[in-house]
């Protein structure tokens, strides 16, 4: 296989070099633990700090906001647990979104095993969390409200200002999970106006296994994990240093170059897209027009499923995701597109390309290059088409 | 997810594509809203398949069983045909990853499907016949 073109950035990316080079010596050199109170050791406990400050930098948070956890999973469980526990007393009721990412979903799906009570808020087509359904769902017993910066899958960006400012009127806590637009995008806590925020380090060229909490000062949050005194008694383990000091590198880089390559990604987006609308019949935008990550770009390719289309794009060299149920391990497709009002067997067909910094204008055109001839033959394949004589008519078939 | 060797090449290169103008048997098997569906045309003489085409919308698994069933059918009496199970599928395609054993369901519910529906016509003839 002679060319690779990745484009699954939403998924994971590649550690930025500069990132590698920072982390290394924190493994066999300065390996001290930064709890211990010798001088060796404090030069690990110095480079913590240190990450911090830059995780705190990129936020416009303080550093004493910052609590380093394992990555986003655990950060919105931290987030979402701690709160719904330590706030039982003031309520039960806890509000999310029906896209949300499963980190959340499932974690409020466990919550609701123990008692708690659980809103999934709808979305418009584009994928906008409906605010008049949202303001409808708070009760007094309402402690929490937790819907993402991004989505995932369509890049959808959520008012998270307007959503933040009812939340503050009731005096309800605002958690954003924001794994998809820290280091892409500004994320600025206070111009947000969110109490928690979590983001993960290696959807933005960090090292994977490591994220942040952000947590307002004055928040009343449990732990979620118990043990030594680390982290200022909220996240017990020995601090994880070397890819602690890389999630900070990555936010430094991304500070400075954020901006130019959201212009970067989408030009190159915007012309994947327009491309692929051109040349392929039958195919769906999903997500906003532009209140939509830039290198993000959903589709569905109606009468074929995603992962066929995949597994050719695989063929050609290039790595790309589905919300098609045979990939995701289970029988539904994607909760996102069908919360999106995407019928089922449209969902099945959908694609999602999350472009990134190693991406080139060659990139997308060898993509528009090779789509349509698959989408061709899967099409010749596949019993459904439009007005195809004999063939099965679409959107009619039940059980 | 790590399709074998085999169900790649039936993947990518699926053995009798299409249609059948003159089926003697059609069967329909599937749901799109489960994400994979499929159409099996058969042509019998003298009880045996002699002809086969599928169509198939779905995953890289269900196109490669679709093809693989056919390969196994044709030539085959319809007696021999209908003893092909979901297992003898998948076996011959070096195996199946666990959460796509359902996709040979598919293929074998396809064939079978096609099967009743030839007999269903042929009763009908038969009946005809006899008034």
């Amino acid at each position: 296989m002679g060319r690779f073109i990745y484009l699954d950035h939403n998924a994971t990316t590649s550690a930025d070099l500069r990132v590698v080079e920072a982390v290394m010596p924190y493994f066999n050199k300065e390996y001290g633990n930064p709890s211990s109170i010798y001088k060796f050791a404090q030069e690990a406990r110095e480079a913590v700090e240190v990450a911090r400050g830059k995780v705190a930098k990129i936020l416009n948070a303080k550093p004493e906001e910052i609590v380093f956890t394992s990555g986003g999973t655990e950060a919105d469980n931290f987030a979402i647990k701690g709160i719904a526990y330590t706030n039982k007393e003031r309520g039960n009721h806890i509000i999310t979104s029906k896209i949300e990412h499963h980190a959340v979903l499932n974690t409020c799906k466990w919550l609701e095993k123990q008692g708690f009570k659980v809103t999934y808020i709808g979305v418009d087509k584009y994928g906008i969390v409906n605010l008049d359904e949202l303001k409808r769902a708070i009760t007094d017993k309402t402690i929490l409200i937790t819907i993402m910066h991004a989505n995932n899958e369509t890049g959808t960006i959520e008012p998270i200002r307007e959503i933040s400012k009812i939340a503050k009127e009731k005096g309800i806590y605002f958690h954003t999970d924001a794994v998809q637009t820290v280091g892409k995008i500004p994320v600025d806590v206070n111009e947000l106006g969110v109490d928690l925020l979590s983001l993960s380090g290696h959807k933005f060229y960090g090292p994977k296994g490591v994220g942040a909490l952000f947590i307002r000062k004055r928040t009343k949050i449990d732990s979620l994990l118990h043990g030594g005194h680390h982290e200022k008694n909220r996240r017990a383990g020995t601090e994880n240093v070397p890819i602690i000091v890389g999630l900070g590198k990555a936010c430094e880089i991304a500070m400075e170059e954020k901006e130019k390559e959201e212009n970067r990604l989408k030009a190159l987006r915007d012309r994947l897209q327009k491309e692929i609308t051109k040349k392929i019949d039958d195919v769906i935008i999903n997500g906003h027009p532009e209140k939509r990550l830039a290198g993000t770009l959903n589709i569905c390719v109606k009468y074929v499923e995603g992962e066929s289309m995949l597994l050719n794009l695989d063929y050609e060299g290039i790595a790309a995701s589905s919300g098609s149920a045979c990939t995701s391990g289970s029988l539904e497709p994607s909760h996102v597109l069908l919360a999106l009002g995407i019928p089922p067997e449209v969902a099945h067909g959908s694609l999602r390309f999350s472009l990134g910094r190693d991406n080139t204008e060659e990139d997308i055109g060898h993509v528009i290059e090779v789509l349509p001839p698959i989408v061709k033959k899967l099409r010749a394949m596949s019993p459904f088409g439009r007005g195809r004589e004999g063939g099965l008519r679409w959107h009619t078939q039940k059980r | 997810m790590a399709y074998s060797e085999k169900v790649m090449e039936h993947f990518m290169h699926p053995r009798n594509v299409g249609r059948l103008e003159d089926a003697d048997g059609v069967g329909k098997v599937g749901n799109p809203v489960c994400g994979d569906i499929m159409t099996i045309y058969i042509k019998v003489k003298d009880d045996i398949i002699v002809d086969i085409k599928f169509k198939t919308f779905g995953c890289g698994a269900a196109i490669a069983t679709s093809s693989m069933v056919t390969e196994l059918v044709k030539g085959k009496t319809i007696e021999e045909a209908l003893k092909i199970t979901n297992k003898t599928v998948a076996e011959a395609l070096d195996g199946l990853p666990p959460i796509k054993m359902h996709c040979s369901l598919l293929a074998e519910d396809g064939i079978k499907s096609a099967i009743e529906d030839y007999k269903k016509k042929q009763g009908g003839v038969k009946n005809k016949g006899k008034l």
